[in-house]
């Protein structure tokens, strides 16, 4: 979908799809919005947390019909893994789990659409030029989730073992309260509380990313000739498939890491 | 890689969604899970105890039959020994009536014979006396022989 006139190469092709919609809210680089990864993120969760708001509010103690079901499964789930993680009170951390993991899963499955197809509609639908529908393989949604679990860490941290409780935790382990070793468990502490949100982020990010790539270098075989589209469609097909699995693991792996970092704010040494 | 408002716009918007989620998705869903769970395991405690409470009538039931049976039997054997009692009775009843029958003919009898004896004895005194009075062709003076003929009539 390159803009007329433009000639359509690889590299163009590629560039044009990984550009996001922007809405420039201030002077600096900054306050630049990434319209397309908030709008999409937004519908995605609005859809997906208003059907399940929907499927809540009728829930019967009875017999439940097949949708109800199929929510009560998604809630078991995330529930039992919860529980085998996270011991204490599950009023907030089960929903938050809920919340990162229907999110994530919606917003990575949106790889599913062939980025042609979604600009089809982005481009007509929308009058949008630029239109980037995967929302998770923008590093700004990644971060925003990773920074607030993290956020959340820090203020549970605090919470539960108090300012004190938490700074003796920073400076007295993993090595022990000797007063030598201080230096070296804070220093442990600090890469450990700084790459947590990186690995958290940088992981969904790149794996969305990447299977976001390899689709649109089939997609470009496939606009090669009749060869090109059999084996391009037979690849991209087959990445699909795989990808159903990288979509639903990374949102999985997110939720997880989420839970157990909840853990670890509750959990004193 | 370029970090910007979006971060704050998708953090906001996350926290709004978890807010949501933890407020009006979560508890009602829940609810009706561990209302369901509650349901079924007091359906299962129930049936349970319906289970247990039926064992124990059956043992009742079967003990109270083995109790009438046992019953029955012994108020059979009762009868028949009750029965046999009367059927007993009734014999030696009868066999006494009889006994008692016979032993009154008997003592009948022998008064009879007694008494025919008795008569006999008079009568064979009288001929002997007759038969001795002709004998003698004398009038033996009957009361002064009384005691001869008393004599006679004990050795007769």
């Amino acid at each position: 979908m390159a803009a007329e006139g433009q000639e359509l190469t690889p590299t163009s092709y590629i560039g044009h799809h990984l550009t996001n919609r922007t809405v420039s809210l201030g002077d600096s680089p900054f306050w630049t919005l990434h319209l397309d990864t908030w709008l999409t993120a937004v519908v995605l969760g609005v859809v997906g947390f208003g059907f399940l708001w929907w499927i809540a509010r009728g829930a019967t103690a009875g017999v439940p019909n097949k949708r109800q079901a199929f929510v009560e499964m998604l809630f078991d789930f995330v529930d039992d893994q919860v529980k085998g993680i996270f011991h204490g009170n599950r009023a907030f951390v089960a929903p938050l789990a809920l919340t990162v993991f229907v999110w994530v899963f919606l917003m990575n499955a949106m790889d599913f659409i062939p980025v042609d197809l979604a600009a089809l509609f982005t481009e007509h639908g929308l009058h949008q030029h630029e239109w980037k529908p995967v929302p998770t393989s923008d590093v700004n949604t990644t971060f925003a989730l990773a920074l607030s679990v993290w956020a959340l860490m820090l203020f549970y941290n605090v919470k539960v073992k108090g300012v004190g409780g938490w700074t003796h935790e920073l400076f007295c382990t993993p090595f022990g309260s000797n007063i030598l070793l201080m230096p070296l468990n804070f220093l442990f502490n600090v890469v450990e509380y700084v790459s947590k949100p990186l690995s958290h982020s940088l992981r969904l990010y790149g794996n969305i990313y990447a299977g976001e790539i390899i689709f649109m270098l089939l997609w470009m075989w496939a606009a090669t000739g009749l060869i090109g589209s059999v084996a391009g469609g037979v690849l991209a097909l087959g990445w699909a498939i795989f990808h159903i699995l990288i979509v639903a693991l990374q949102a999985y792996i997110f939720m997880m890491l989420t839970i157990v970092y909840m853990a670890m704010a509750h959990e004193s040494h | 890689m370029n970090l910007n408002v979006t971060m704050i716009a998708q953090a906001v918007t996350f926290f709004v969604f978890i807010f949501f989620c933890a407020k009006f998705v979560w508890p009602p869903m829940v609810k009706a899970i561990e209302a369901r769970q509650k349901q079924i395991a007091d359906g299962l405690t129930a049936a349970e105890e319906g289970k247990k409470s039926l064992d124990s009538a059956s043992k009742q039931a079967e003990a109270a039959i083995a109790q009438a049976r046992a019953r029955a039997t012994e108020i059979v054997a009762q009868a028949e020994k009750r029965v046999s009692q009367m059927i007993e009775e009734a014999k030696n009843a009868a066999k006494a009536e009889g006994d008692r029958e016979k032993a009154a003919a008997k003592s009948e009898i022998e008064q009879e014979v007694s008494r025919a004896k008795e008569t006999l004895r008079t009568q064979v005194a009288t001929l002997a006396v007759a038969g001795a009075e002709k004998i003698l062709k004398r009038e033996v003076d009957a009361k002064a022989h009384a005691d001869i003929l008393a004599d006679v009539q004990k050795q007769l």
